[in-house]
């Protein structure tokens, strides 16, 4: 300890201090101020998405189809005559930066709607802030059954499918396909735990059987030792319940093991996006999405598709674009119903509100189910057949209404303000 | 069966450890530096071969990935920790270089975007070499030469050549190795360059196996962090030895106790900081 | 060497007269006269500026935080790496509290201190024999494996999902309720706050302070002087980690909810930039360093997805331009022109 720090020039570093003391403060006040006088006459949403971590392709097209509706309604009447302005913030794909976020969006800026969440267990937490400080909140795409079942509440409102709704759409096909003896790989977190739950009772009422189950975390990037103990257990079908970049990791490696040459591994609720990052000789195989953009006989898709190509040309969108969509256009036209931004009000008027097709974008008549808040959506099963390039993946593609949002004995007590 | 799959799946993660833990833990006896920003590194090299791998192939990848991020490695070296040296304690070099982890994560997440990439090994090593023992990968092995050949070269490197023989003399007494007239910032630096060489060529093989995204080097420089400190403070083959235990460890305790199997590390180098204070192969006095 | 430093000491102090005395002990207060009243008054001038009070409760929450792991890096010398672990318990020990044992706020935060305090307690004997760099490495080692368990235990910790179904509960004092909504849980935090203060400040004036900056002036002398330094770093490491159990228990009443996120090294090494970008072995540093880096975190993450390049570039201009910190910059300034007698003060500070 004989060396010391060069003495520098107090004066200068003092001046250099103050200045930059003073510019932070500045720089750190101005948005608040500005953001205050502009805020009687814009309708402020709060857009909560995991842009960074393993669901960050889901979470940009959540936005693009969000922004799609936003300037729709902006280029018309906006909501009730007022420009809709939307704050986007990062949850991480992480619970605890999600409740930080939506505290930051409701104490902050005031916004009068909470939108967004791509994983289950940062969706329930949003949910909780949402319902303790009163305010409206739509998830747009986490699947755990309770948002909507045991756990629903007055503010709550989810655009995507339920995992029961998933299970009971897949399950059957699937077993009939493959087989009767599964493992599963599941993602060690809500919406893991309660695609796992629906699937082995689905499984079981159909004589099936598990013959074991590895839990990981979100993020896993090594699923060798999963992939022994699957093997080890000599299923007839691996179920992957995991999403996002764990999917992609999931199936890569099972690839190099040479175990997807031997057992059929399926994912009962896959995303185009995640496809589409496979490699062509993963991609064949039969899959399940939520929306699919080629619905020839369904009018407005095509325009919705064609739109979103403007935005991003070569790509085309997925269930998780029309998620955000469906979710701003759903807050736009209740509020619209219930003439107020008021949250109670604009929460009755959501409430069994039907969306029109050219929203709706799927076959059929798609509502807010009234007693659980949960959106009626669809599922498209098809099959990838091998030397299929993107975009048109998927051929054979059949579509199944949701029927069943909940499973026989969830009990949604209605919470109310 | 599955015990013994799981015990060498654990060598090969262990191997992925102990060459980070080699790196970190060459840099910190002679540069004095944790280097929280090893994995970032990794990434960084990782995702260096997989924009060559676009273009050449992987073998050119695997090739300029490492020294790539070497090469940075020097730079940095040069620009950011050697001002460092003569600031007293460690506090400095450990809160650039953790500012740095933070930094490289999201250059790395701005340029190749926040969802994982697929990088492509050859079909050569893409399959197992047998239906049985289908765990052994044409890669596993690939990885196991690999990393044989780099930290034989690295001791080789080390024990016979005069830059060696001065990095272990470094490491032992820096002021009497500079008093001899040997460029001390020249040497400082080689070191670093070649520890983060290391770095890189671990992320080029993870990345093979595991998926590359920006968080890839995040989930491996804290097993890093636990190897040298179970393998022994002040030891390279301690470093290799204490990744290849902990990662057997995982591995076995993931065939019993899977959800255990992150923590287990950690109560091992709890166990080993009790039993014995200086690690595996620790020297004296080093660290206490 | 303690002959010329003690003899500037001397020439140093003004001469002695009552009128001169009084202004002397508010010019050596001002700093915490002014910051007491701008603590006090926040709620009022928060909204003026535009802020909000909630963000005024984080600051205090992890100012607390970064005051804790200050008597460690600050004044003992020794740089913890892993103090998130520590806030992460309290935080888990009053969620876990609220959840299944009772609903009652205040023993709520004495189960989150007892459940951090304690990991502090058992994890120091294992790492006071440490020194520099492997204490740093130790440990942040160690708060991965609370990381883990809270990430895994499934059952108990609500595991990836996070602890959430608790929330803070009103106090009921017999005479009045404190209801804890958004301006009186500021108040509340701020009495905790100031209850660390007050728990900092006193045990610095004590023989227990002044060892540890003796251990952080020179570990050896104080050895061979015949110190069990081994014992005095436990002390320093299981008092810091016990208040940081304090700010994490305060960090869940202020969320209702906790997660893994909470005891995650990144966590930690937030906790040591606030407290050198605020001055380390200054008592309001940590305060200072958490005030801004909280403010800017909170404005950088709605402005940009790369706010993790600006905080880590922070780091890198702290270290490069503003190595003694905010408030080591202030005394530089005042002691300018004796640096050249009070080098050695210089020396420790940095």
């Amino acid at each position: 300890m004989t060396t010391t720090l060069e003495p520098r020039d107090a004066v200068t570093r003092r001046g250099i201090m103050r200045a930059g003391a003073a510019l932070g403060i500045g720089t750190l006040a101005a948005p608040y101020v500005i953001g205050q006088a502009r805020a009687a006459d814009i309708v402020k949403i709060g857009f909560v998405d995991p842009f960074t971590g393993p669901y960050a392709a889901y979470a940009h097209n959540e936005q693009l189809g969000a922004n799609m509706a936003v300037d729709a309604l902006n280029a018309k009447n906006g909501i009730l005559g007022r420009k809709i302005e939307m704050i986007v913030e990062d949850t991480q794909a992480n619970v605890g930066v999600g409740v930080e976020k939506t505290n930051k969006l409701l104490d902050r800026d005031n916004c009068d709607f909470i939108v967004g969440t791509v994983s289950s267990n940062v969706s329930q937490a949003v949910a909780q802030v949402c319902a303790q400080k009163k305010k409206l909140c739509m998830i747009t795409g986490g699947h755990v059954d309770d948002i909507t079942g045991t756990h629903c509440s007055w503010n709550v409102f989810r655009v995507c499918n339920t995992t029961y709704t998933v299970a009971l759409a897949t399950a059957a096909t699937l077993v009939k396909k493959f087989g009767k003896r599964w493992y599963f790989v599941v993602a060690d977190y809500s919406f893991g735990h309660a695609l796992h739950d629906n699937m082995l009772a689905a499984l079981k009422s159909l004589g099936g059987e598990e013959v074991g189950v590895s839990l990981k975390p979100l993020g896993t990037t090594d699923y060798s030792s999963e992939l022994i103990k699957a093997k080890a257990a000599n299923p007839q079908v691996v179920g992957c319940l995991v999403g996002g970049d764990d999917e992609l990791n999931l199936l890569k490696q099972a690839n190099q093991f040479g175990l997807s040459k031997q057992i059929p591994f399926v994912v009962p609720l896959s995303e185009l996006e995640t496809i589409a990052a496979l490699p062509p000789a993963a991609q064949a195989g039969f899959w399940n999405l939520e929306w699919y953009w080629d619905q020839p006989d369904v009018p407005h898709v095509a325009d919705f598709v064609k739109e979103a190509q403007k935005r991003e040309p070569n790509k085309v969108p997925t269930a998780r674009t029309m998620f955000g969509y469906v979710g701003i256009h759903a807050l736009a036209l209740a509020a619209e119903k219930a003439k107020t931004l008021d949250n109670l009000k604009v929460g009755d008027a959501l409430s069994g509100l039907e969306l029109p097709p050219e929203v709706a974008l799927q076959p059929g008549k798609h509502y807010f189910d009234p007693a659980t808040h949960q959106y009626v959506g669809g599922d498209f099963t098809g099959e990838i057949k091998a030397g299929a390039t993107y975009p048109k993946l998927m051929s054979d593609v059949t579509y199944q209404y949701a029927t069943a949002l909940q499973a026989p004995g969830v009990v949604c007590k209605m919470t109310t303000a | 069966m599955v015990l013994l799959f799981n015990v060498s799946n654990g060598l090969i993660v262990g191997l992925f450890y102990g060459l980070m833990a080699l790196g970190l833990a060459l840099i910190l006896m002679l540069n004095n530096v944790v280097n929280f920003a090893h994995g970032g590194f990794m990434t960084l090299g990782a995702y260096i071969a997989y924009t060559i791998e676009q273009r050449f192939g992987f073998w050119a990848g695997l090739v300029v990935g490492p020294f790539a991020v070497g090469g940075l490695g020097l730079l940095g070296e040069r620009w950011l920790i050697r001002p460092m040296y003569k600031r007293p304690g460690h506090l400095y070099t450990l809160l650039l270089t953790f500012g740095f982890a933070l930094i490289l994560e999201d250059v790395s997440r701005s340029i190749w975007g926040a969802q994982g990439v697929p990088f492509a090994i050859p079909d050569l090593l893409n399959s197992p070499l047998s239906d049985t023992y289908f765990f052994i990968t044409g890669y596993n092995v690939f990885v196991v030469f690999i990393t044989g050949i780099a930290a034989g070269a690295l001791f080789a490197l080390l024990r016979f050549t005069n830059i060696g023989i001065r990095i272990r003399a470094g490491m032992t007494d820096l002021e009497t190795v500079s008093a001899l007239g040997v460029n001390i910032y020249g040497l400082r630096a080689l070191n670093f360059g070649v520890g983060l060489f290391l770095a890189g060529l671990a992320g080029v093989l993870a990345a093979g196996r595991l998926g590359l995204d920006p968080t890839m080097g995040q989930s491996l420089v804290l097993p890093a962090f636990v190897a040298i400190i179970v393998g022994g403070l002040g030891s390279l083959p301690g470093a290799i030895l204490g990744g290849l235990l902990i990662g057997v460890a995982a591995g076995i305790t993931s065939t019993y106790w899977a959800a255990a199997s992150d923590a287990v590390i950690y109560v091992i180098m709890g166990i080993v900081l009790i039993v014995m204070p200086r690690g595996l192969l620790g020297e004296e006095g080093i660290g206490e | 060497m303690s002959g010329p430093v003690a003899r500037t000491a001397i020439l140093r102090e003004p001469a002695p007269s009552a009128i001169t005395a009084g202004i002397a002990l508010f010019n050596r207060h001002r700093v915490s006269v002014v910051i007491w009243l701008l603590l006090l008054t926040a709620p009022v001038w928060l909204p003026l500026v535009g802020s909000y009070i909630q963000l005024g409760s984080q600051v205090l929450v992890f100012a607390l935080t970064a005051m804790a792991l200050n008597i460690l890096v600050g004044y003992t010398g020794y740089i913890s790496f892993g103090e998130a672990a520590y806030f992460g318990l309290g935080a888990y020990g009053t969620g876990l509290f609220l959840k299944f044992v009772a609903p009652m706020t205040l023993p709520a935060v004495l189960a989150g201190v007892a459940l951090g305090g304690a990991a502090a307690c058992l994890i120091g004997p294992l790492i006071m024999r440490r020194r520099g760099v492997y204490f740093a490495m130790t440990t942040i080692a160690f708060s991965q494996l609370f990381y883990f368990i809270a990430e895994h235990w499934n059952e108990l910790t609500g595991g990836e999902d996070g602890l959430a179904g608790f929330q803070r509960h009103a106090i009921d004092f017999g005479i009045a309720t404190l209801p804890l909504h958004d301006a009186d849980f500021y108040y509340f935090v701020l009495f905790f706050f100031a209850l660390t203060a007050g728990i900092i400040a006193m045990l610095l004036r004590s023989p227990l302070g002044h060892t540890w900056l003796s251990i952080r002036e020179n570990a050896r002398r104080a050895r061979y002087l015949g110190l069990r330094t081994d014992w005095y770093v436990w002390a320093a490491f299981a008092i810091a980690g016990t208040l940081a159990a304090l700010g994490g228990s305060m960090e869940a009443l202020l969320n209702n909810f906790t997660s893994p996120q909470d005891l995650y090294f990144i966590v930690s090494g937030n906790f040591v930039i606030m407290v050198v970008l605020g001055g380390m072995g200054t008592f309001w540093g940590p305060l200072v360093g958490a005030a801004i880096f909280i403010t800017a975190q909170d404005y950088l993450s709605s402005m940009t997805l790369n706010w993790e390049s600006f905080v880590g570039v922070l780091f890198v201009v702290v270290v490069l331009a503003f190595p003694r910190g905010i408030l080591g910059l202030r005394r530089n300034g005042r002691n300018g022109t004796k640096r050249g007698q009070s080098g050695r003060d210089q020396r420790v500070r940095a």
